[in-house]
């Protein structure tokens, strides 16, 4: 077992003939991961690497190859239809890369998605999501996963992938890590990840790295005081960030005096999750709370 | 994106968002022609993109041509300092002159992305001129929230639940919902991320007007308001943050003098998080993306050391799709040609990392190569101490 991602996912690349689509869809294919379809309206009929058939709309690569994920590298501008066009064709997991989408856009698919209750969406302007040892959707470097029993959900990219290999160096490797995604607006928030981690039994415990902005991380340690019993190390990144700036991700930002990382740290603390100042003690810490 | 006051003010006027009637000046002549057009008694109003200008002394009435030609010649070219500008305050290069307003009532109006319920909110509030969050604190129950459905936008029914709990009656109920409406027309029509009309008043004759306006963009939905884009004043934003943003990369300035460079924007803070537990403070933030070049190291390079406090550089690279080596090369590459004395600790993790590291310490250049994290961080705040020492 693992979550959202299995060596059975059928993967749907939308927009696979853009430079970073089709760079990534081989990354993805030499992973193992099964892509059996993309996605470029017009295109239709040609094939990907001589092999992967292309398709024009989501319908139609769904009809023809039973896919149930989908991956979305098209520009922003377009990135909000794509995902609406996903979650219509049936797509069970829709995997939303693109960074810079309007927000205005994203509350639009939020409202669409809800007409879609067996569609999660992750992101977008994520990493995206992977089952070491099975498959990957997204664009995180596969070799240095390993596969194990620790589940990472993180807005970040480098910073998991920076987790990934501390936790390696300590000798544990990973069942999923989910790259929730930095903007204000994302499908799959940390609360909805830590469920799904929760509920996997090959998940023995987790890594939860959030970062200044929004209240999202509070409400996810609320869930946590109540219904997890799994072992969760967090590091909450921004601890030195000034108040009105946007730290890169559009979501990081300490407005009106909310979502610093102090703030953030308490709620996880107090309920009861062991949290780390430093972004170097990810991995060691959550040795020493497994006891190996 | 921010805006000023007198800009955000010709945007609501085009949305239907009644306003004073004003004029922007950029000299004395200018402000006395404008409030002689306007009709005395006006408000002449300092404009920066900060807030708290009526307490650091940027806003005077001026009742008389005399008063205006004083308040003028005070406010513009003033360092006006408030709590949103910080201690080096910002210079004033030009004011807004304005029609008084007979005021009867202030109250405040503001739209805000609520990212927890993924809704448009509106809040409204009885106790206009205060900072909303200082209400939102002492007494909560002041402030009225209205969520607003995406699908279908505000309805009229939301609107008059507003302006009824702002006990507005008569024409002034009936100008605060067209009041309401058109404010909301605006927040979606431009891509907003933060309106607050603050005070929004009431006055004698029962009109409803934006006394103040302040405006924030949604950066990411730039592209599709040209005009708004247009409005952009490169006099209020960091130089050397421009700089960079022409250059792709993502960079903040701050007070510290551990310049550093990382490559994603939460491992761009991890970095900064623990040069300052390790007893250093950080220069800045920089990100310089998932894939950094060495085209983009080298951009990133000059716009640190463009801070003259930087004594020191930690480059943080965890190296995914892109491989160590280059990277490794790239700052090999990007010292050469910036020549600086300045020590430059540099950890590349990730594919490769171990050849990169060898590339790094064969080089003969003053790079202090490291692999860990807490081992970069500490190597970095270290030849500070010898510095000093």
């Amino acid at each position: 077992m693992s979550v959202l991602v299995d060596k059975n996912t059928k993967l749907v690349v939308q927009g696979i003939t853009g430079s970073e689509g089709a760079f990534h869809t081989q990354q993805m294919i030499e992973y193992g991961t099964n892509v059996v379809a993309g996605v470029t309206p017009g295109k239709g009929g040609q094939l990907f690497m001589d092999k992967i058939p292309i398709h024009n709309t989501m319908r139609g690569a769904v009809a023809k190859t039973g896919a149930n994920a989908s991956v979305i590298f098209v520009p922003p501008p377009f990135a909000a239809d794509a995902i609406m066009e996903a979650a219509e064709a049936g797509i069970a997991l829709v995997v939303c890369i693109t960074e810079g989408i309007p927000t205005l856009d994203m509350l639009k698919v939020h409202e669409y998605l809800k007409k879609y209750p067996k569609t999660t969406l992750i992101g977008p302007n994520c990493p995206g999501v992977i089952t070491p040892g099975e498959a990957k959707i997204g664009i995180m470097p596969g070799f240095i996963h390993k596969p194990g029993t620790i589940g990472i959900i993180s807005r970040s990219g480098t910073l998991t992938y920076e987790a990934v290999h501390q936790l390696c160096e300590a000798g544990l490797g990973q069942s999923t890590a989910i790259g929730i995604g930095g903007d204000p607006i994302i499908g799959t928030k940390h609360i909805d990840a830590v469920k799904l981690l929760n509920a996997d039994p090959k998940t023995e415990a987790i890594v939860l790295i959030g970062e200044i902005g929004g209240s999202d991380e509070e409400d996810a340690a609320a869930y946590i005081a109540k219904h997890v019993e799994k072992p969760v190390v967090a590091f909450i990144a921004g601890q030195t960030a000034p108040p009105g700036k946007r730290m890169g991700h559009a979501g990081a930002i300490i407005a009106g005096g909310k979502g610093t990382a102090e703030e953030k740290m308490k709620a996880l603390a107090a309920a009861g999750i062991h949290v780390v100042k430093s972004p170097a003690d990810i991995g060691k810490k959550m040795k020493e709370v497994l006891g190996k | 994106m921010k805006i000023h006051e007198y800009q955000a003010k010709e945007i609501l006027r085009s949305f239907g968002v009644p306003v004073p009637e004003s004029k922007i000046a950029f000299s004395v002549q200018e402000a006395e022609k404008a409030a002689a057009e306007i009709g005395l008694p006006v408000v002449v109003k300092a404009q920066i993109h900060a807030g708290g200008r009526g307490k650091g002394g940027g806003v005077k009435f001026a009742p008389t041509a005399q008063d205006v030609t004083r308040y003028a010649n005070d406010i513009l070219g003033m360092t006006l300092i408030t709590h949103q500008t910080g201690p080096e305050g910002n210079l004033v290069k030009k004011i807004l002159i304005e029609a008084a307003s007979n005021i009867d009532r202030e109250l405040y109006a503001g739209i805000v992305m609520d990212r927890a319920a993924s809704k448009v909110t509106f809040m409204v509030s009885t106790e206009g001129g205060m900072e909303i969050e200082k209400v939102a604190e002492e007494t909560p129950e002041k402030i009225m929230k209205v969520a607003v459905d995406t699908a279908v936008g505000l309805q009229a029914f939301q609107a008059r639940q507003m302006a009824f709990a702002l006990n507005l009656t008569g024409d002034a109920f009936k100008n605060g919902v067209k009041f309401l409406m058109a404010l909301y027309n605006a927040y979606i029509g431009t891509d907003a991320s933060i309106f607050e009309i603050n005070p929004l008043v009431v006055t004698k004759e029962g009109d409803v007007i934006a006394l103040d306006a302040k405006a924030n963009f949604d950066d990411n939905a730039l592209y599709r308001h040209k005009d708004i884009t247009a409005l952009r004043d490169l006099d209020e934003e960091e130089p050397l943050e421009i700089e960079a943003g022409r250059s792709g990369l993502n960079y903040i300035k701050l007070d510290g003098n551990i310049g550093c460079m990382v490559n994603g924007a939460g491992l761009a803070m991890g970095t900064m998080d623990i040069i300052k537990l390790t007893g250093g403070e950080p220069a800045n933030f920089l990100d310089v993306g998932g894939a950094a070049s060495a085209e983009t190291v080298e951009k990133g390079f000059k716009i640190i050391l463009s801070d003259g406090s930087v004594k020191a550089v930690l480059i943080n690279i965890f190296g995914g799709i892109v491989r160590c080596d280059r990277v490794a090369k790239g700052v090999i590459e990007a010292i050469k040609n910036i020549d600086t004395k300045v020590p430059i600790v540099v950890r590349l993790q990730g594919t490769n990392a171990e050849e990169g590291k060898k590339l790094l310490e064969e080089s003969g250049m003053n790079i202090i190569a490291a692999t860990e994290l807490r081992d970069a961080a500490e190597k970095v705040v270290a030849t500070l101490k010898t510095i000093k020492a």
